[in-house]
């Protein structure tokens, strides 16, 4: 079966691959709806147990809707996925600024974040240029950003504000940009195939995170401590290194639709899970500085956040740190 | 046939200006006092921005969309054609005088609305406010309330709308925004003008916090 699906031109061997993501994600949806069927004499159980099948299918929705965009953008034009995908960042970044407080004299450097660096940098992936789309942000964008700041003339905060911007920048745009710029990659005999490496990326950090969420919960019921409890109530070293292995495991079983060896494919979705789940961390420490325990909490928040970023910051964190380690091991 | 065009231009671009607002501020509606029911109500709500009366539309569920319409000042939306076409093709406002030259109640048209069956979307310091905390309220309120007695009035807090376009900028950047609805209120028996008005401003800077 193997050789027959090799056999195939690459288009066929992706839908397949997507055939094969929708069935698990129905899998997990029937044990789930199953699994909610049980009844428990308990009460309390009962509770426990509802909460339990609640926060799975949260997660599986999540799961969908993120394999679901990855399909249409596999399916839609080249123009079509890059618009997609900085609607991403559109959004990610709509809600990273909510939250950081910004004042009126910020309001030109929001203007120029929003409407002239994010559409150039996707701009930049469309066309190919990727010399300079890897350094549009960390170089031109850096000095762009505070110097339209300091022409309005408001130096309260100066640092913190501008300080604030930059990063948002990085994380919703450069970051996220850095997926659809997977396909710009040239593997010598490996053409056409590169919305696999997207997959690649994506199914690997999505299936580290929720490994390490699942586990940590599990932690978290079983009455063990958080090992940073000041950043975060679930976050252990023990459920990280589960999500690393499993990540990383099926990053080797999947070197097959890679152009890697199964150890590059290993050592490559180690890269890729633990910028992402540290990167997670790193948000999760930036939410609780502001006192919000997820970007939209329980039920919409005062801001009216939709929980965008927490979907996708992993998935920011991990794009630019893959493709960098790509491009400077295989040189392409 | 014209009047079919500038029938099918009003739906378009409030859809559009719909649209824009949705993607622009999110426009999350926050039940938070009261669920959304097609009784007959007064929203009253804080005013920063030209951008309030789209996001709070947007807000409302569709149903109640074309019950509830919104009060504007008459000598500032109708001043150009645009913006009289804008107020009343589009969104369908009810205009009130702000000067007192005439000797009409100002009122009249909202509660010929009222009357009717509308609800209303009144914002009652009468004007934009920039402060922190919203200006103090304006009559108006007391006086339907007590015409209407019926009527629930609902506190709405409009969060963050200032960030979407400060005073003197043009361009409008994305920030999310809510508007949270609190408990109805209602005038007390024998209660006053003034007291009330401060009550119902403290019930609106109240669902800041929540």
């Amino acid at each position: 079966m193997y050789q027959s699906l090799k056999q195939l031109p690459p288009p066929q061997q992706i839908g397949v691959l997507f055939v094969v993501v929708f069935g698990l994600l129905l899998l997990a949806g029937l044990v789930l709806f199953l699994r909610s069927m049980r009844e428990f004499d308990d009460p309390q159980r009962a509770q426990h147990h509802r909460d339990d099948i609640d926060n799975l299918n949260r997660l599986l929705k999540t799961s969908w809707l993120l394999i679901f965009v990855f399909w249409l953008a596999w399916l839609a034009g080249d123009v079509a996925r890059l618009v997609l995908f900085a609607l991403g960042s559109f959004f990610a970044l709509r809600e990273f600024l909510t939250l950081s407080p910004t004042r009126h004299s910020d309001h030109r450097s929001l203007v120029l974040a929003f409407f002239v660096v994010l559409p150039l940098q996707y701009g930049l992936v469309g066309t190919a240029q990727v010399n300079l789309f890897t350094v549009f942000i960390p170089v031109y964008v850096f000095v762009a950003i505070p110097v339209a700041s300091a022409l309005t003339g408001d130096a309260t905060h100066f640092l913190e504000r501008n300080a604030k911007l930059q990063w948002g920048i990085m994380v919703c745009i450069y970051g996220m940009s850095h997926v659809p710029a997977l396909l710009l990659l040239h593997f010598p005999g490996y053409d056409q195939r590169n919305a696999f490496l997207v997959l690649f990326l994506v199914l690997v950090v999505q299936t580290c995170m929720v490994t390490q969420h699942l586990v940590a919960r599990r932690l978290v019921q079983l009455g063990k401590p958080a090992s940073l409890p000041a950043i975060s109530q679930s976050f252990s070293w023990r459920a990280w290194g589960a999500g690393m292995t499993t990540g990383s495991l099926l990053g080797t079983l999947l070197a097959g639709i890679t152009p890697f060896v199964p150890g590059q494919a290993f050592a490559l979705s180690f890269v890729a899970c633990a910028a992402g789940s540290l990167g997670h961390l790193v948000m999760k420490a930036l939410k609780r500085d502001r006192g919000i325990p997820i970007w939209r909490g329980q039920g919409p928040g005062v801001t009216g956040a939709g929980g965008m970023l927490d979907r996708i910051d992993a998935l920011c964190f991990a794009a630019p740190v893959f493709l960098h380690s790509v491009r400077w091991h295989f040189g392409v | 046939m014209k009047q079919w065009l500038l029938r099918a231009a009003a739906v378009a671009v409030g859809y559009f200006l719909l649209g824009l607002i949705r993607v622009l501020t999110g426009s999350q509606a926050r039940w938070w006092g009261c669920p959304p029911k097609a009784e007959q109500r007064i929203y009253f709500a804080n005013h920063q921005s030209h951008a309030d009366l789209v996001l709070i539309w947007a807000a409302l569920p569709r149903e109640l969309r074309h019950s509830v319409r919104a009060v504007a000042a008459r000598d500032y939306w109708t001043r150009s054609p645009f913006r009289q076409w804008l107020t009343s093709a589009v969104f369908n406002v009810i205009y009130v005088s702000r000067d007192r030259a005439a000797d009409e109640d100002p009122l009249e048209p909202l509660i010929e609305a009222m009357r009717a069956g509308d609800s209303l979307i009144l914002f009652p310091e009468g004007t934009r406010g920039f402060a922190d905390l919203p200006r103090p309220f304006k009559a108006g309120l007391y006086n339907l309330a007590i015409q209407f007695p019926q009527v629930e009035l609902i506190p709405a807090w409009i969060a963050n709308v200032q960030r979407v376009m400060p005073k003197g900028e043009v361009v409008p950047v994305p920030v999310l925004c809510s508007v949270t609805f609190g408990a109805p209120i209602q005038v007390h028996a024998g209660e006053n003008c003034h007291d009330f008005l401060q009550r119902a401003h403290a019930a609106l800077v109240a669902l800041r916090q929540v």
